[in-house]
């Protein structure tokens, strides 16, 4: 990777993600839009700040591990993706079509730079702990990190919790989880559909170390992962506090944003707003 | 004609017998020892499953998962994507029986080599009754794209299926039982993953068995043909790529099929030949096993009669069968 960008230059690519995903999904005529822009800003530190990687080699042996667990919020990873050099641009309006390879919801074997196949909520964090037990206690490898962002939703799946006692009790010290804690999911609210609090409890008496941060704060994602690869006895989880379908005001705190795209209209009101973010800011 | 060595002490009273899911643990052994890519991974069974002499074998490369199954094949599915070869093991029915789609999106769409085991499958695991008798895990794997399905028929072949499992790159389920059961082969039978092997020639009949039935089909055709009824036995192992040529030849040469499984028939060797058959060359066809109902408990021995599992109960109703259907091979 070239030289680290400063906060501002990663402010605004984190804007021309969130112009990247009101594009696609409103090509593609359905798709996840609430989560997809509120992980931007967590996208954009991992992609480019945090992760290391090679897109001309996406299996480089010596890259960290990143498992999206809650796939429906993918159209930001491929944003991603494409911004980091994956693939072209162009490529995004593919989303969700015949022949894409930009899956509805993500499959390794169709795209390159995809590690796993997700869609079914609650079994990224297994998988993301089954590569880290590999990389920490087979490989002995200290140099690697494996990263997953999980919704809060899917906190809800019993698979979360059998991975987070595994990682507690194994001591996964290169693993490195984000919670997406926007508050919403299908039916509504967390706390009104299955409440999760006091959710920084459970995970520490998981054996978890936490760290909560604003998950729009690109400086505060990029400390807190610093701070979670300085815990060498226990894996860490960031919870992020994020608000769903963040910079579009119509979309923000609605759960109904979770799971419909912007038809042309709404796409415009988005992108204009989304605009004026980079002339105020930059 | 067959050219399949079987065991010369086949029908003696001395046959040697062992759990087949003992010869999967030998196997796994010799898999660990020729690649260190191979690693275990238990939901609290390791003694049951045969992990054990594994993890005696290789303590750093296996991972005790305690009792979550879900977990068990996610945390394989994770190890895979970081380059190894995980064998994952259960009771069938928990693993595939709780855990299906997990093994569905994580491993057979996202094409891991991870290796599920179903330990303690069908009716002869016994007395724990019909909630721990896995009747339907054939169906259940045999629809996934992607997976193989494997159903050893003895502790030597079991322990050649975990040794070759491991090479094939390919999500995996190898189904396993719990008792002692006579050894029908040899060590230098053949087995290969998608082929079919034809134990006993005949002309009457073609008895396609998997699993712990293939004994008994043989015990079944030795008392065929004192009543006069000649049955060719073709042992299935493999239900998934199923090899079609050897079962179409079979029915081909016999005119007549009969299927046998300690699993459910819808779904089953029973649904797969019937598919086969109907769309390639109809022929007549009796399918054995469990006809959508669960099991229950029971001595294995006692349930094998009771569900008409053994050789004799089997002969008698192929005698039927065959009395009372018309070859059709002379169609084709």
């Amino acid at each position: 990777m070239g030289k680290r960008l400063s906060i501002d230059e990663l402010n605004q690519k984190a804007n021309e993600l969130r112009k990247d995903v009101i594009g696609m999904l409103n090509a593609a005529g359905s798709g996840h839009t609430a989560g997809s822009l509120d992980l931007a800003d967590i996208f954009t530190a991992l992609y480019f700040d945090i992760l290391k990687f090679d897109p001309q080699n996406p299996d480089w042996s010596d890259r960290d591990i990143f498992v999206l667990s809650n796939g429906h919020t993918v159209p930001i990873q491929y944003a991603a993706m494409a911004e980091a050099g994956f693939f072209e641009k162009s490529e995004l309006n593919t989303l969700r079509k015949l022949g894409s390879r930009l899956q509805g919801h993500p499959e390794r074997v169709k795209l390159p730079g995809i590690e796993n196949t997700s869609g079914p909520l609650g079994s990224g964090l297994s998988q993301a702990a089954g590569a880290a037990y590999v990389i920490q206690y087979l490989d002995k490898n200290k140099h690697r990190f494996v990263y997953t962002v999980m919704g809060d939703g899917e906190l809800d799946e019993g698979n979360i919790w059998e991975a987070a006692m595994f990682a507690g009790k194994n001591k996964l010290s290169q693993l490195i989880a984000f919670i997406d804690r926007n508050n919403i999911q299908i039916d509504g609210t967390t706390e009104e559909v299955m409440p999760l609090e006091s959710l920084k409890n459970k995970w520490e008496s998981f054996g978890w170390f936490v760290i909560e941060i604003d998950g729009h704060n690109i400086q505060s994602i990029i400390d807190a992962v610093n701070m979670a690869k300085a815990i060498t006895n226990k894996p860490c989880v960031i919870i992020a506090y994020t608000i769903a379908g963040k910079g579009v005001d119509f979309m923000e705190y609605d759960y109904k944003w979770h799971g419909i795209a912007p038809n042309d209209d709404q796409a415009s009101d988005a992108l204009l707003q989304l605009n004026d973010v980079v002339e105020e800011e930059i | 004609m067959s050219q399949y060595p079987l065991n010369p002490k086949l029908f003696d009273d001395d046959v040697e017998q062992e759990p087949i899911r003992n010869g999967f643990g030998r196997g796994l052994k010799r898999a660990g020892e020729e690649d260190e890519r191979v690693v275990a991974l238990c939901a609290d069974l390791t003694e049951s499953t045969q992990i054990e002499p594994f993890k005696n074998a290789f303590p750093d490369r296996f991972v005790e998962i305690g009792v979550a199954e879900q977990n068990l094949v996610t945390v394989a599915s994770g190890m895979a994507m970081a380059g190894k070869i995980p064998f994952a093991s259960s009771y069938a029915a928990f693993s595939p029986g709780r855990n299906w789609e997990q093994i569905k999106t994580t491993i057979a769409i996202n094409e891991q080599p991870v290796k599920v085991i179903g330990a303690h499958a069908g009716v002869s695991v016994g007395p724990d009754g019909a909630t721990h008798q896995m009747l339907e895990d054939i169906a259940l794997m045999r629809s996934m794209p992607n997976m193989i399905v494997i159903v050893p028929g003895d502790g030597l072949e079991a322990e050649k299926a975990a040794l070759l499992a491991a090479k094939n790159n390919k999500p995996t389920y190898i189904r396993l039982n719990r008792p002692k059961v006579p050894i029908f082969s040899t060590k230098e039978s053949p087995f290969e993953i998608g082929k079919a092997y034809i134990l006993r020639d005949g002309r009457d009949v073609s008895l396609f068995g998997t699993g712990t039935l293939t004994y008994q089909l043989l015990a079944a055709a030795k008392i065929l043909s004192s009543l006069g009824v000649e049955a060719e036995v073709v042992h299935v192992p493999t239900i998934k790529p199923l090899d079609e040529s050897v079962i179409l030849d079979s029915a081909r040469r016999t005119g007549r099929a009969v299927s046998a499984e300690e699993a459910q028939i819808a779904g089953g060797l029973g649904g797969a030949i019937a598919e086969l058959l109907s769309e390639k060359m109809p022929t007549p066809l009796m399918r054995i096993g469990i006809n959508d109902r669960y099991g229950e408990s029971g001595e294995p021995d006692q349930l094998f009669e009771h569900f008409g599992f053994n050789g004799d109960s089997m002969a008698q109703k192929v005698v039927n069968f065959v009395r009372n259907t018309a070859q059709y091979h002379r169609y084709y």
